[in-house]
């Protein structure tokens, strides 16, 4: 009876996980005990054996070289003379001061925005774009529960064109989130929720709809969410369906 | 008898460069993404992507954190994005959790000499065919020798769930070797 909760923690024992104190009297122990003393070495023996198999392929040299040119740092060539190069730096200086942060805003915001159409793209070209199926709200809002770090409503479609095929977890910048997928006269339309917070600056306040983007999007930042809706369906159904979220939220 | 773990270089080096921090693990990244993809042309692309993806959201990597579990997250997150990534997470359930009772109990006998006996091939191949939440645990542990913090930190779960997760994932395996050893 002993013996087996000592078993039930023999591997974490010997990941070398157990506390200190545990450490040392597991280690007794299985100096003491046979039959212990033999599932060690058999846990032993596998361990080492999955290690060999694990370290199994090698990269090529010819990977290794575009990886590391392209994270190489470029350098900076300069081929002006001193104080012209003085010159143009105040100048730079200037105007990088007065546009750095709408530039830097921009473009944050730009690849925020690209990385929802990769996302919404990839996902209704998967074979299974939804982890959980279900039109119910009541089934597809518990779902995420311990999967994301939030929570958020779901609106109520009754008397809407809408209806919800289900939803998935999805990542954006190592972030995870909520991806729900509605339906609109045969259109598609993804609805992102993330935590505001991770968009940092690049994102403010009700940011601005992409302009070049091949869908349309709404977006906009709702009780520390941030929310997109984005879709080949009209302005239109894309508005009125980020009105139900905002109603519901 | 505990098999001791390598210390994570990430926190010492966190002031380096990109490049100093990143590259040591390159090889490691390599192995993981052919693990994860099956495909060596996929694995590129992963590896190549997770670097891409890494440099630009460096500036969000807060120094004296782990490295490792930051670059590996990427790697892992990019992959379930990727098309093998969506298959797998659609053809298997990607959360295990809670299976214990459908898992057959394995009597522990001293299975040493088989084990002893047996070549890599076997547990390749065992492994290869785990589901990847368990191969990619398993990987991690075994292979990276990540502690269970840093695996909790990469997977994104609680440590709880990564020693339960472990300990399916290495009871399943066991119990795919057991016919195949004494066949052997």
């Amino acid at each position: 009876m002993v013996c087996e909760s000592w078993k039930t923690k023999l591997d974490t024992y010997l990941d070398g996980e157990l506390p200190e104190q545990e450490m040392r009297t597991f280690g007794a122990h299985v100096r003491s005990c046979h039959s212990c003393s033999a599932d060690t070495l058999t846990r032993v023996q596998m361990k080492r054996k999955i290690q060999g198999a694990g370290r199994r392929f090698t990269p090529s040299a010819e990977l290794r070289r575009r990886v590391q040119h392209s994270i190489a740092p470029k350098p900076q060539r300069s081929f002006l003379p001193g104080w012209a190069f003085a010159a143009v730096a105040a100048v730079v200086l200037v105007v990088g001061t007065l546009t750095l942060t709408y530039v830097k805003t921009r473009s944050g915001r730009d690849q925020v925005y690209s990385e929802i159409a990769d996302l919404h793209v990839a996902t209704l070209a998967s074979s299974s774009p939804v982890d959980v199926i279900s039109t119910d709200r009541h089934t597809v809002k518990p779902w995420f529960q311990g999967r994301i770090p939030f929570a958020f409503n779901l609106p109520e479609l009754q008397n809407s064109e809408f209806s919800l095929l289900g939803g998935r977890m999805t990542y954006l910048d190592q972030t995870p989130g909520a991806h729900l997928i509605y339906d609109v006269r045969k259109h598609h339309i993804s609805v992102f929720v993330f935590q505001e917070r991770s968009f940092g600056a690049r994102l403010d306040g009700n940011a601005l709809a992409p302009e070049k983007l091949p869908f349309n999007m709404e977006t906009w930042s709702q009780g520390g969410l941030r929310y997109f809706v984005i879709g080949d369906a009209s302005t239109v159904d894309l508005d009125s369906l980020a009105r139900l979220f905002k109603a519901a939220s | 008898m505990p098999v001791y773990r390598c210390v994570s270089i990430g926190s010492e080096l966190a002031d380096g460069s990109f490049e100093q921090l990143a590259m040591p693990h390159f090889e490691r990244l390599y192995n993981f993404a052919c693990w994860l993809t099956h495909d060596r042309q996929e694995a590129e692309d992963l590896v190549q992507e997770t670097y891409t993806k890494a440099l630009k959201g460096f500036s969000s990597f807060q120094p004296g954190t782990n490295f490792r579990a930051w670059i590996y997250k990427i790697l892992r997150n990019a992959f379930l994005t990727s098309r093998t990534g969506l298959k797998a997470a659609a053809t298997v359930p990607f959360d295990l959790e809670g299976e214990e009772e459908i898992l057959p109990a394995v009597k522990e006998t001293p299975e040493t000499i088989l084990l002893q006996r047996s070549d890599g091939q076997l547990v390749q191949q065992a492994l290869e065919q785990l589901p990847v939440a368990y191969r990619e645990i398993l990987l991690l542990c075994e292979v990276e020798e990540m502690s269970y913090q840093e695996i909790s930190a990469t997977l994104a779960i609680p440590m709880g769930t990564v020693m339960s997760r472990l300990s399916r994932a290495r009871k399943t395996l066991r119990n795919s070797l057991r016919p195949q050893l004494q066949r052997g």
